[in-house]
């Protein structure tokens, strides 16, 4: 197979991850006692469900970076043939680009990457509902 | 090698029908969605099996990298997430009945028409650089269109994204 190098990637990948915790586990001295136990989250007891319902912004900046998740995409095949292609192939990606950065202005100039928004009422963190 | 080839196939096969089982049937829609990314990720396998390894890649990218993302926020934004009685629930299996047994009966059909033809297997080798060729020598018009259609969904998901908000 070609892509079986591919394959022991993945497996060397998943074997550190593995190795990795069943080593701590061996290792570690184990004597466990009610406050080692306890749920610690940056020191302080949660308060309140810890399934909150997300601000839609995050949704919303998901959204923007599939696109130019798809658009990244396209640079792999482009990129192994730059070097044959030349100028050329600088110019297709370059208008392909462009294209996208026009939405990408749009995005901007609509305020959809403001994190914060000062007018209206949405502004706030992600705890907010 | 050729027996092993084929042992890590099944293995992969396994895993993503298991995970689309789980998909379909764990109760919890978090759950669901997690599972979702192993039956991608096996999905990706799949195509790496029928040698096409840059769809592999995308699949990897777009699909486990980018909507599986989207899916699992879709679902924190489900408004009762926290009260966790949001169960998935099967309603009017007999009517689903139906249309299964009729689409069965379709695949089926094809399944048992179709002349299977094998073919000796050959060496596959890595069609990225291929690919990008064409998109930019023989297909460069539809390149260009692509970018164009992404330029088309992302205005058109913002205008929806930000309607539904102003609604809330």
């Amino acid at each position: 197979m070609t892509f079986a190098p591919l394959l022991l990637f993945f497996l060397g990948g998943a074997a550190v991850v593995f190795a990795a915790v069943f080593l701590s586990r061996l290792l570690a001295p184990q004597n466990p006692n009610p406050v080692k136990n306890s749920t610690y989250e940056c020191g302080e007891e949660t308060v309140g469900p810890t399934w909150v319902r997300f601000n839609s912004r995050f949704y919303i900046v998901a959204l923007i970076f599939l696109v130019f998740d798809v658009e990244v995409l396209f640079l792999y095949p482009w990129a192994l043939n730059l070097r044959d292609l030349g100028l050329y192939a600088w110019i297709d990606m370059a208008i392909f680009i462009v294209i996208l950065v026009v939405g990408l202005a749009y995005v901007w100039g609509k305020g959809d990457l403001e994190w914060v928004r000062l007018r209206g009422s949405s502004a706030g963190s992600a705890r907010e509902e | 090698m050729e027996l092993l080839s084929e042992l890590i196939f099944y293995c992969f096969v396994v895993l993503t029908i298991g995970s689309a089982v789980v998909v379909v049937f764990h109760p919890r829609v978090m759950y669901s969605a997690f599972a979702l990314l192993f039956t991608f990720f096996g999905v990706g396998v799949l195509y790496l099996y029928l040698a096409a390894d840059f769809l592999a890649a995308s699949q990897l990218l777009i699909y486990v990298g980018g909507i599986l993302i989207l899916i699992i926020f879709g679902v924190f934004l489900t408004s009762s997430i926290m009260s966790l009685e949001i169960l998935q629930e099967t309603h009017q299996r007999f009517i689903a009945l139906i249309p299964i047994a009729l689409g069965g009966i379709v695949l089926l059909s094809v399944i048992l028409s179709t002349p299977w033809t094998t073919t000796a297997t050959t060496e596959a080798v890595p069609t990225t650089k291929l690919l990008g060729r064409l998109l930019l020598t023989r297909y460069l018009v539809p390149f260009e269109l692509a970018s164009l259609l992404l330029l088309a969904a992302l205005v058109g998901a913002m205008r929806l994204a930000r309607y539904f908000r102003t609604e809330e």
